[in-house]
């Protein structure tokens, strides 16, 4: 299956682990949230430090308020002797896709990847308005949930959803985090009894929108023969690809997400049959563009961790949609699985992984949890 | 160079339209930033006059103050220990311009003062002496400023030459 022959690397997760997701680590430096996560993935591999071949995170000085904040947290690293490393101001799966090109062109053969979202310290709603176009929009200071629910309203013109199905969606996920320590927000109320809630941004309630959390996530990737050495089932990544889309979302059809659409044909998402999917949507309202950018359908188990809905650390959450999915494979629950991931406004980025068990897409269908 | 008149001039609808060249936009956002427990425990101290450093169980380095974590070793400083008002001058620089907003007197010494006991050198500044006469080496002491103790580096006014003999470089040439 492998490759010595550089550019032609099986690359796979061997590891994951994250926080506790809260909504206040106030106690706690960005570094003293970070390590304890860091030396649990380590832990899972055997490996230290100084055997990691390349190391990336992912993270915001704007959450954090303070510049070069990620240099901080890189304290909890160990990067003595200096290490290979690198860092990019987006969600910690994009650090994976730089990670993932490292070990594919053979520059390493494992590599640490961890993202972090310390959004306690202001206030997310108004920080997330900072990524709009300077000029234009984010003088208007139109917050996440105002965005979201623009998307959400153009969804229920267009006949896609309505307020009880994504209720639904909110208790689906939320119920299915009660199996999930780390999530935030496990178990929901009916979804007669949401609805009776006031409007956040109408047509968007608070069951709509993620919780507001402080997280971790770290995944350690490892080439070929290194990954079968590390772990007994290596969660394989197939495919993975990222598109974009225009900056400006007034430009954009909201109902649709033609990145999601093309990064999942790049990705192989449509070669075979998905045992699961992991969703990076935050809004309840943005499941129903993704299920249609990855014609997904009910017989395909979405957020069986809870997804965003249930734990939200900005920076984090899309790495943690790859570890969830990596996990389902490791534990043997999965033999195919998506997982996907987005930064900007209203799905404005999007990346989508397709991971694999060394049985691939011929192991038996469902199972998972 | 192309000037915004004639960048638009070159767009009939826009010919002889003023240029737009600056727009003011504020913005604001505001933080409470925790600075952990590590450098939680750093602060508290300092109104009672204790430097509260963080041993790392490894490689044993002291860090003050501390960050809750070795850099070098990437695990937690869990051993706190009081360290001494002394230390040693590792580096130093004359400063002539005013920083805005900082309230100090222009020229002053900005140094970095290897505390006794401690493996990384604490910001400070040198005072009590002519500049001409602050040099690596130099025995330094902690000058606490009584009007503002407080969980604050600034309840540390200065340092200043101690007049003892200078530091043996053997004992501070690995943290520099």
């Amino acid at each position: 299956m492998s490759s010595s022959r550089r550019g032609d690397r099986d690359v796979a997760v061997v590891a994951f682990a994250q926080s506790n997701h809260t909504r206040h680590t106030d106690q706690l430096s960005e570094v003293e949230l970070v390590m304890p996560v860091l030396h649990d993935v380590l832990k899972q591999t055997g490996l230290t430090a100084n055997r990691i071949g390349f190391t990336c995170s992912g993270s915001s000085d704007y959450l954090a308020g303070r510049a070069f904040s990620f240099t901080m947290a890189l304290d909890g690293v160990g990067a003595w002797p200096p290490i290979s490393e690198s860092h990019v101001e987006m969600d910690g799966a994009w650090a994976l896709y730089e990670a993932w090109v490292k070990l594919r062109t053979g520059e390493a053969d494992t590599a640490l990847v961890y993202s972090y979202g310390k959004s306690s310290p202001g206030s997310v709603r108004d920080v997330l308005t900072r990524q709009l176009d300077p000029y234009t929009l984010a003088p208007l200071w139109p917050d996440s949930i105002a965005l979201a629910a623009l998307q959400a309203q153009a969804l229920v013109d267009a006949g896609l959803t309505d307020e009880p199905r994504l209720a639904a969606t909110a208790v689906r996920s939320r119920r299915a985090a009660t199996g999930n320590p780390h999530a935030q927000l496990r178990g929901s109320a009916d979804a007669d009894e949401l609805l009776r809630e006031p409007y956040e941004v109408e047509p968007l309630r608070r069951h709509d929108c993620p919780p507001i959390s402080d997280g971790v996530a770290a995944v350690i990737l490892a080439a070929g023969d290194t990954a079968r050495q590390l772990h007994a089932n290596p969660a394989w990544i197939r495919g993975i690809d990222h598109r974009i889309e225009a900056h400006q979302p007034g430009v954009r059809d909201l109902t649709e997400s033609p990145s999601t659409r093309l990064a999942a044909v790049a990705a192989g998402a449509f070669d075979a049959p998905l045992d699961a999917a992991e969703l990076h949507a935050p809004f309840t309202a943005q499941e129903v563009v993704l299920r249609r950018a990855l014609d997904l359908d009910d017989r395909v188990p979405v957020n069986p961790s809870g997804g965003p809905l249930a734990a939200n650390p900005v920076m984090a959450a899309g790495l943690i949609r790859i570890g969830e999915a990596a996990a389902l494979i490791h534990r043997g629950e999965a033999h195919r699985v998506l997982a996907h991931a987005t930064s900007g406004p209203c799905l404005q980025q999007n990346l989508v992984a397709v991971l694999e068990s060394s049985e691939g897409p011929h192991g038996t269908r469902g199972g998972a949890r | 160079m192309t000037t915004a008149a004639e960048l638009l001039a070159a767009i009939p609808e826009l010919a002889g339209v003023e240029p737009v060249t600056r727009v003011t936009i504020p913005a604001r956002l505001e933080y409470t930033h925790s600075p952990g427990s590590a450098q939680t425990r750093f602060l508290n101290a300092l109104p009672d006059k204790r430097l509260v450093a963080e041993r790392c169980p490894q490689c044993t380095r002291v860090y003050v103050p501390p960050r809750g974590a070795c850099p070098t070793c990437g695990i937690a400083t869990s051993e706190q220990l009081e360290l001494p008002h002394t230390g040693t001058v590792t580096t130093f620089c004359i400063v002539n311009i005013a920083a805005r907003g900082l309230n100090i007197e222009v020229p002053y010494c900005y140094a970095y003062v290897l505390l006794d006991g401690a493996h990384v050198g604490l910001h400070a500044r040198v005072g009590d002496t002519a500049y001409a006469d602050v040099h690596i080496g130099q025995r330094v002491e902690a000058v606490w400023d009584e009007t503002r103790l407080g969980p604050s580096l600034a309840s540390i006014s200065h340092f200043r030459p101690t007049g003892e003999p200078d530091a043996d470089p053997e004992s501070y040439r690995r943290w520099m």
